[in-house]
């Protein structure tokens, strides 16, 4: 690592502030910033560390929708998220029991990584991002790959859940990092379904359109069976081709519905 | 469990705990990194970020003035130092001796490979140095790399060596003078079954990365290293001699604890020269700890084999020949031992348990812009084991016959067995494993369990493969002859303490096997004392005999047999010390049970007595023998050791995914006799781990401008805890070794050796099972892979 100031500010207000001064970083549970670190790939001038912020933390029900702060770790969230269990067993399934102990929410959704599962519970439940600024929608947040809707020095203070009727996510592990290969992410609502699908698209998680329409109509995994995605567009690479993803987003989008159904 | 792990609580045979866990679990061991030298300071090696390149310029100025910087090092300060040297020297099939690239400690003019050290910058601090090494100012003209084999032979490659005539280190043909009936035996088979396969590069990655601590005493002009190896001895031999200058007197070797090397850690590397040169120059400690990720660039990685294999077979499926064409990958330099491997340790098993009459293998090993390439877990016998095992499982498709039933009509049944590829089986019983794997793995049962499995929508599979490796590779005088620069002897001096405890000072070296456990079994069934009275020494030139350490599972066929043909000098010394205490001769005396007595009377002495007399000689025949009791024995072995065995692996293949999972996992061990069980079953537990790994998970991979793609734990899939099944492991089957005292064949790379191909046997089985005309799929077997093979 480089030298580096570290901040640990109380309260949202003074983060922003220490975000402010030039080259200043904010520091969620530090899964993907740490490591970039060590290896001297970034080189921030503050730390501020987003840990000792009470008004981030803590998951409750509010109008409907399940709110969690944006400091609450993957652990926390796969303990206390029992409203919403298909969010919490997504959490309970990340990494190991460092990561998870680590990791948080608000972390993992601001860096957007393209095989994230967290991206895809938020999408495919069409969760709101509440930041120190303003409110994002889900279907505005993410931009692609490490490219979110975030100005810089914004903070993701929580994310409010939608609670779906039905809600399944699978995830095929990358054999290695075991980030995910292809997750889908799949919740019905009364007004529609959504399908959220991370780790297999060059442009990061995305709805998978067609799938949502056939299963509005029929929430079965046969209603599915004769859609495929594009191979064109599919991350390929030592793990799996274009052509394997695009695969396996049908077979784990099905087995996503079938589980929730 | 084998019924013999709890046959007997103490002694050859008992499943003794390993004592060494205690420091080992409990973070009390003392690795090289736990080693801190008064006043060390630390380096930080520039290492190439491009395949191949000249270097245009290199300004070390700004870095050397740098805070903390002692002195930046670079290629321009070794080259009045040797280079690191190889300790094995092929002879091709035309009589001529292999290309032989010099290997810089850094890089003198060119970089060869991602990870080739360039510069050395020696700091008071690790991030003082690494801020500097930053400030080096480095231009590289980049040159086209070579990093696929056969492209590398081609006619206008680029030479990753200017020197050389081409990137062709040697031609090996073996045996040379059969080339001709071979061809012949294939043009009157009945059948000829032909296999291209891919034998996967591999990262070693042992949970200990390697350390090196250079240091160096001004008043007695004394170096001393401490580094993370396998044979310490070897080290300071090829390091003192061949690179540094510095005779053995005056130069130290420690290898402290060492965690896990698996071949990776026999080798001597530039880092550990680099340390104990700049020791010296700096009159100061100089320390080097690798990160994970300079691992992956610079320890030199396994297998890497592209080989096409072809069996002929007659009318009544009796094997007649078989032959082989290999590209072995050497990597950009000549690792230490990297030439034996695809040749002396490859083409002499490939007659695996067969009585194959005719046997040709053809091996190139092939300069590239990669990390150099040598022995892994196994080393080169992995590799004969997997094309052989897997050219039969097709050749019994293609006739339609059982698998097991072909292997048993190819089986050698009778010892001593000559192969010819010159090696002579001692003994050995292959139908016993196979029908000890067949009871352990139920292979009757496995019809049963695949209805089963097709009922939840999963294809079941099921493959089987035998295996024989030779071990403790020797004697020295034949393994001269082939071109190896080192003896393959071992060492070991026993000192027995006045009151009776002893220390062996071993030349094998331990870096997770258990010999602080298992040798003093040995001496406690020898002498009849307790296990705990002995303790094992290992690991330091000073207080070591001269021994070539540890690897090829050779430590206690070779190391135990110097051990015990020592321990036989002590008793025999011991027993004409009690004969004067008893007043009798010494041709009458009895060791038992820690206890000397004369038959037929009721005088003894207790071994203790004995142990006190030899150093308090107050009653003492000092005209015949001297007082002390201490003894050093050199044991040389008279042939290898050959294990082998029989595994069956069942496999689960997701129809949907391709995703295997192992279901099932059996293996039927010979190891000759078994000193203790329950390692040996870690042993095997650990090899399995390792051939799972290969099969399934592991793959290094470069891209074509020598770009290591699989460069971290990210992309490189190390096995896991649940990537493996509870295995069924057997032992029981022992044909003892004929030529060494304790019987003992080696058991430390079995499990790598035999399971890739039960693993892929059973992946093609499941997969043909579907009607999927699959014949074979390169490891690692991916579900990406595996869901392609299904789909052509």
């Amino acid at each position: 690592m480089y030298e580096f100031e570290f901040a640990r500010p109380a309260s949202v207000a003074e983060a922003v502030k220490a975000l402010s001064e030039e080259d200043a970083q904010a520091l969620g549970g530090g899964q993907t910033l740490i490591p970039t670190l060590k290896q001297r790939l970034a080189m921030p001038s503050t730390l501020v560390s987003l840990s000792g912020i009470d008004e981030m933390k803590g998951i409750h029900s509010e109008g409907g929708q399940l709110v969690i702060g944006g400091a609450m770790t993957h652990a926390d969230v796969a303990e206390g998220a029992e409203a919403y269990p298909a969010l919490a067993a997504l959490a309970g399934q990340i990494g190991d029991p460092a990561v998870r102990n680590r990791g948080t929410l608000g972390g993992s959704i601001a860096n957007n990584d393209p095989a994230a599962c967290y991206p895809a519970a938020v999408l495919g439940s069409g969760a709101t991002i509440v930041t120190s600024a303003r409110e994002i929608a889900a279907d505005d947040y993410f931009q692609g790959m490490f490219t979110t809707a975030l100005e810089e020095g914004e903070i993701v203070t929580a994310v409010k859940f939608p609670q779906p009727e039905v809600a399944n996510y699978q995830k095929f592990l990358q054999p290695a990092s075991r980030f995910a290969l292809v997750g889908v992410f799949v919740a019905r609502f009364a007004d529609g379904v959504r399908v959220a699908v991370t780790g297999a698209s060059e442009e990061g998680v995305f709805r998978w359109g067609a799938a949502e329409a056939a299963l509005a109509t029929d929430f079965s995994a046969d209603a599915i069976s004769g859609l495929t995605v594009e191979a064109d567009g599919m991350i390929g690479d030592i793990h799996g081709t274009k052509a394997y993803r695009a695969h396996l987003v049908g077979v784990m989008t099905k087995r996503a519905v079938a589980a929730a159904s | 469990m084998p019924k013999d792990i709890d046959a007997k609580e103490s002694g050859i045979g008992a499943a003794s705990k390993r004592r060494e866990d205690i420091r080992f679990l409990s973070g009390t061991g003392n690795y090289t990194d736990d080693i801190n030298v008064n006043g060390q300071a630390y380096v930080h090696f520039l290492r190439s970020d491009v395949a191949h390149g000249r270097i245009t310029s290199l300004d070390t100025a700004a870095a050397a003035g740098m805070p903390g910087v002692l002195r930046v090092f670079t290629g321009a300060d070794f080259e009045a130092v040797g280079g690191l040297p190889c300790g094995w020297q092929v002879t091709d099939r035309f009589g001529e001796v292999m290309q032989e690239p010099a290997h810089p400690v850094l890089a003198q003019g060119k970089v060869r490979h991602v990870g080739d050290p360039i510069a050395a910058v020696v700091a008071a601090t690790a991030e003082q140095a690494r801020d500097a090494a930053e400030a080096i100012e480095l231009d590289i003209e980049d040159l086209p790399a070579v990093v696929d084999m056969k492209a590398a032979l081609a006619e206008d490659a680029p030479k990753v060596h200017d020197d050389l005539t081409s990137n062709l280190c040697y031609d090996w043909g073996f045996v040379e003078e059969n080339k001709e009936a071979v061809a012949k035996a294939f043009d009157e088979a009945a059948h000829v079954t032909t296999l291209e396969l891919v034998n996967n590069r591999l990262v070693a990655n042992p949970m200990e990365p390697r350390v090196a601590v250079g240091d160096f005493n001004r008043a007695t002009g004394e170096s001393t290293l401490y580094t993370t190896s396998q044979n310490p001895h070897v080290i300071r031999l090829l390091m003192g001699a061949f690179v540094l200058g510095i005779p053995e007197h005056k130069l130290r070797v420690v290898a402290p604890d060492v965690g896990g090397g698996f071949g990776s850690k026999i080798f001597h590397y530039a880092e550990e020269a680099f340390c104990t040169f700049a020791a010296k120059a700096l009159n100061r400690a100089v320390k080097w700890t690798s990160s994970r990720s300079e691992a992956f660039m610079s320890d030199a990685h396994g297998r890497d084999h592209v080989t096409k294999i072809e069996l002929a077979l007659d009318a009544d499926n009796n094997f007649t020949a078989l032959r082989t064409d290999t590209h072995a990958n050497m990597g950009a330099y000549l690792s230490t031992f990297a030439p034996s491997v695809p040749t002396w340790l490859h083409g002499t098993l490939m007659a695996g348990n067969y009585k194959t009459p005719l046997i040709y293998v053809n091996v190139k090993a092939v300069f590239t812009n990669t990390v150099p390439v040598d022995a892994y877990r196994g080393a080169g016998r992995p590799e004969a084991t997997y094309q052989l095992e897997r050219v039969i499982d097709k050749a019994a498709r293609e006739l339609n016959v059982d698998p097991i039933a072909l292997r048993r009509q190819n089986f050698i049944t009778e010892f001593p067995y000559a192969t010819p590829v010159a090696v002579e089986y001692d003994t050995g019983d292959y139908v016993a494993t196979m029908d000890k794997l067949e009871e352990i793995a139920d292979i009757k049962g496995f019809d049963g369990r695949r209805t089963e499995s097709e009922k939840a929508g999963k294809l079941r599979g099921l493959g089987v493969n035998c295996y024989i490796e030779a071990c403790g590779i020797a004697p020295s005088n034949l393994v001269g002859q082939l071109g190896a620069r080192a003896g393959l002897y071992e060492s070991a001096t026993v000192r027995v303490n006045a009151t009776g405890g002893i220390v062996v000072m071993t030349g094998s070296h331990s870096h997770g096997q258990g010999h602080e456990t298992s040798f003093p079994q040995v001496i406690s069934e020898m002498i009849g004392i307790p296990e705990d009275m002995v303790e094992i020494e290992h690991g330091d030139t000073a207080n070591t005999p001269m021994g070539m350490g540890t690897y090829g599972s050779r430590s206690l066929a070779v190391g135990g047999s110097a051990m015990v043909k020592a321990t036989e000098k002590i008793i025999n010394k011991a027993k004409k010390i009690a004969a004067h205490l008893m007043e009798a001769s010494d041709a009458d005396v009895e060791l038992k049970d820690g206890q000397f007595s004369i038959a037929g009377t009721d005088k003894s002495v207790a071994w203790g007595d004995v142990t006190l007399a030899a150093y308090v000689p107050h009653n003492y025949p000092l005209e015949e023998i001297e007082p002390g009791l201490e003894e050093t024995a050199f044991y040389d072995p008279a042939n290898f050791t050959y294990p082998a065995g029989a595994y069956a692996c069942e496999v689960e293949v997701d129809p949907d995914t391709g995703k295997v999972t192992i279901e099932r996992f059996a293996a039927a061990d010979d190891f000759g006799n078994v000193v203790n069980p329950m390692i040996v079953d870690g042993q095997v537990h650990g090899g399995l781990g390792q051939g799972i790994g290969q099969a399934l998970l592991e793959g290094c991979v470069y891209d074509e401008d020598g770009q290591l793609l699989s460069a971290s734990f990210m992309d490189y899939a190390m096995p896991r805890a649940d990537d493996v099944p509870f295995y069924q492991v057997d032992h029981s089957c022992q044909t003892p070794c004929t030529h060494n005292p304790l019987g003992v064949k080696g058991c430390g790379e079995a499990g790598a050796i035999g399971s890739p191909p039960a693993v892929v046997n059973a992946v093609v089985d499941a997969l043909r099972s579907a009607g999927k005309d699959v014949t074979h799929i390169d490891m690692p077997l991916t579900p990406a892979r595996v869901w392609a093979a299904m789909q052509s």
